[in-house]
């Protein structure tokens, strides 16, 4: 099948042509020739996808591993997954607002807040975790509503209610947490049980990477057979199978190799089945299509009868509410909640993670898997410029320097997608 | 012909109907009593200098301005057209000038956007694709993939995909809004094709445009709006350009008129 260069003229011959393939110019995925050609045809034109941040990451690791083999050890490659958790679900929430071309600066102070909320309500009176988590998360939800609201009803630029947000939100902070300065999560309450010492135990791990590698094959060939009944063209065959093979080898090589430690933490795998839903739910629902088409094209999202500002309000309330949860996921990895709490600059690693992993500023453009890519990448240069001891101010530099270096990919990329005609 | 046309089908029965139509805008009369007929099967061409009201009634019929008099009838029953998305509901689609298309999204994505085909909360992509498949073809349309973001498609294609995308809610009448302005001479007579195609399609097809060419080549007949009236009304096979054109601007000095009161004054003598 491989063999076959071309398939454009067996089309005509051989009996009904698909529907999608019945002109000659058309574009098909039919071999391995067209897919590779399709391949090196996106990257020239400028559709470079999470390449950029996959090689970045790779010289990364290189780089830590040649001066400090420590850095790729099981217990660090465990412990970036943890503190990266938190950080990266608060990320999640910044693509969703980026995809509308929106910004947040608020979410960092937000989620100091939300967890100050949360310890008050549990170590202070004495409730439930859950109902703690339920609160941190409603101030949350609340905050993100009159964000939204403010966006759409009185119309103020995001960047600057988020600004007044972060402000206020910090002297909230202080507030809640009055004079005590910090408040200590017990370490046997289920949150810090979950997010501080909790992992995926061995067998259960292999089992669900093993599920996730499945569902994606059964999801692709499912599509094939759909595609095929309704009479349109398949992309290469071996494509998918090669991908869920990808997919299981890399991770259950992963997950050997995280349990030679103590395995993928709770929160880590928390944050994957948030950024998996939200990509699931970006791809295939009519809200995250309309969330596209909001950022692309405002006007001609309105015209063409999309709710606007119904999409607007709904990302702002997912973006404070993802913020709050992962501030809750921080005060249980660190088992405290302090006046600094979400307060150093957290904002902007979250906005830097999610512009690092693809995510464009200009909206309309992102994946969810931006939020990931990105935060693996930030933490993995925080742990490795750590482990070799060096200050933090070079630390600071360093994030400095890949942010501007992703943003610099970002805009040659634009530059190209333009000059190809890709937009 | 036109005459005996014209004896044939006094009144044919119209999909839309526009009367007495009036619209104020503060101190400005933008129109005033202006009525508009479009039959199924017809493409009526809105012509008019700037100012001359065409696209407040344009954003009258796609429901963007409500008309302070007037009554419109869609297929002899009078409606009022709330709101865009109403006007879509009626059966009247839009093809506005600037297309309104989102260029990050995929061709599938902009035909259907708004009206997304769904499975409970899925998007049901198979159905859309073969729907959008169909479509294009119904338009003798060359997209070359239907998975490709618009931003990569030429004007005229872009174009297609927006007439294309009116008819996803199964209009009875499209209005085509300045449908070639932005676009070259080859591309041009696509997007004449594919009105001509509409029209072989049963719809009734308005067509504003500031292009005589165009609108010669393809209407069936000519509406002239000037000051926001009711200026003229041609058959196409009728009119001149400079029949067009002293009706557009209302100016009698033109050539046209100078030789007919030349004429008039010799046969006087």
């Amino acid at each position: 099948m491989s063999e076959t260069p071309t398939t454009e003229a067996p089309a005509e011959q051989s009996g009904p042509a698909l529907a999608d393939l019945q002109d000659e110019r058309l574009i098909n995925q039919q071999s391995f020739s067209a897919v590779a050609s399709q391949f090196v045809h996106r990257l020239r034109g400028g559709e470079l996808g999470s390449l950029p941040v996959i090689i970045g990451l790779i010289i990364i690791c290189t780089v830590f591993y040649a001066i400090e083999p420590r850095f790729l050890s099981s217990f660090n490659l465990v412990s970036i997954a943890r503190f990266a958790a938190p950080t990266g679900i608060i990320s999640l929430g910044i693509v969703l607002v980026l995809l509308l071309g929106e910004i947040d600066l608020s979410v960092g102070s937000l989620s100091g807040f939300a967890s100050a909320v949360m310890a008050v309500v549990v170590v202070d009176n004495g409730q439930p975790v859950l109902v703690g988590m339920a609160a941190g998360i409603a101030v949350g939800a609340t905050i993100g509503l009159f964000f939204g609201l403010l966006r759409t009803r009185i119309g103020v630029p995001s960047f600057v209610f988020s600004l007044a947000g972060l402000l206020a939100f910090q002297g909230a902070l202080f507030y809640v947490l009055g004079d005590k300065g910090t408040i200590t999560i017990p370490a046997s309450s289920s949150l810090v049980q979950f997010a501080k010492f909790g992992y995926v135990p061995a067998g259960l791990s292999y089992l669900l990477v093993l599920l996730i590698a499945a569902a994606y094959l059964g999801a692709e060939l499912l599509n094939r057979s759909r595609r095929a009944k309704a009479g349109l063209a398949n992309s290469w065959l071996p494509l998918p199978l090669v991908k869920a093979g990808l997919l299981a080898g890399g991770l259950v090589f992963l997950t050997y190799y995280l349990n030679v430690d103590r395995g993928w933490p709770n929160v880590w795998a928390l944050f994957t089945v948030l950024v998996v839903v939200t990509d699931l739910v970006l791809r295939k629902t009519r809200w995250g299509r309309h969330v596209f088409a909001v950022g692309g094209n405002e006007e001609a999202a309105r015209r063409s009868g999309i709710k606007v500002d119904r999409t607007y309000v709904t990302v702002f309330v997912l973006c404070s509410s993802l913020a709050a949860l992962g501030g809750l996921m921080a005060a249980g990895v660190l088992g405290s909640v302090s006046q600094n709490s979400g307060t150093t600059g957290l904002e902007l690693t979250a906005i830097a993670a999610a512009v690092i992993g693809g995510a464009s500023l200009f909206g309309g453009r992102g994946t969810a898997y931006a939020a990931m890519l990105g935060i693996i990448v930030l933490q993995s240069i925080d742990s490795g410029l750590n482990q070799i001891n060096v200050d933090s101010s070079v630390r600071f530099m360093t994030t400095g320097a890949v942010l501007l270096l992703a943003v610099m990919i970002d805009s040659v990329s634009r530059k190209a997608r333009t000059s190809s005609g890709r937009g | 012909m036109s005459s005996a046309l014209a004896h044939e089908t006094p009144v044919r029965d119209s999909v839309l109907s526009l009367t007495g139509v009036t619209k104020r805008f503060g101190a400005v009369q933008a129109l005033t009593d202006v009525h508009l007929d479009v039959a199924p099967g017809e493409v009526v061409a809105l012509v008019g200098d700037n100012g001359a009201g065409k696209s407040t009634l344009v954003k009258i019929i796609c429901g963007v301005y409500q008309p302070d008099q007037g009554q419109i009838s869609l297929d002899g029953a009078q409606v009022s057209v709330g709101g865009p998305r109403q006007a879509q509901h009626l059966g009247i689609a839009t093809v506005f000038q600037d297309l309104a298309l989102c260029d990050n999204l995929d061709v599938v994505a902009n035909l259907f956007l708004g009206q997304e085909h769904h499975r409970s909360y899925l998007l049901n992509e198979i159905q859309m694709e073969t729907e959008a498949w169909r479509l294009l073809r119904s338009l003798s349309a060359k997209i070359p993939s239907v998975r490709i973001p618009i931003a990569g498609l030429s004007g005229g294609q872009r174009q297609t995909v927006a007439i294309a995308r009116s008819l996803v809610g199964k209009p009875k009448v499209v209005l085509l809004d300045e449908p070639t302005a932005a676009l070259g001479v080859a591309q041009t007579a696509e997007v004449l094709n594919l009105v001509e195609r509409l029209r072989e399609q049963g719809l009734g097809v308005i067509l504003v445009s500031h292009n005589m060419a165009d609108v010669q080549a393809v209407a069936d007949r000519i509406c002239v709006l000037r000051l926001g009236r009711n200026a003229a009304e041609f058959r196409v096979e009728d009119a001149t350009t400079e029949q067009l054109v002293a009706a557009i601007t209302g100016a009698s000095d033109n050539v046209v008129s100078a030789r007919m009161s030349r004429k008039d004054g010799d046969g006087n003598v």
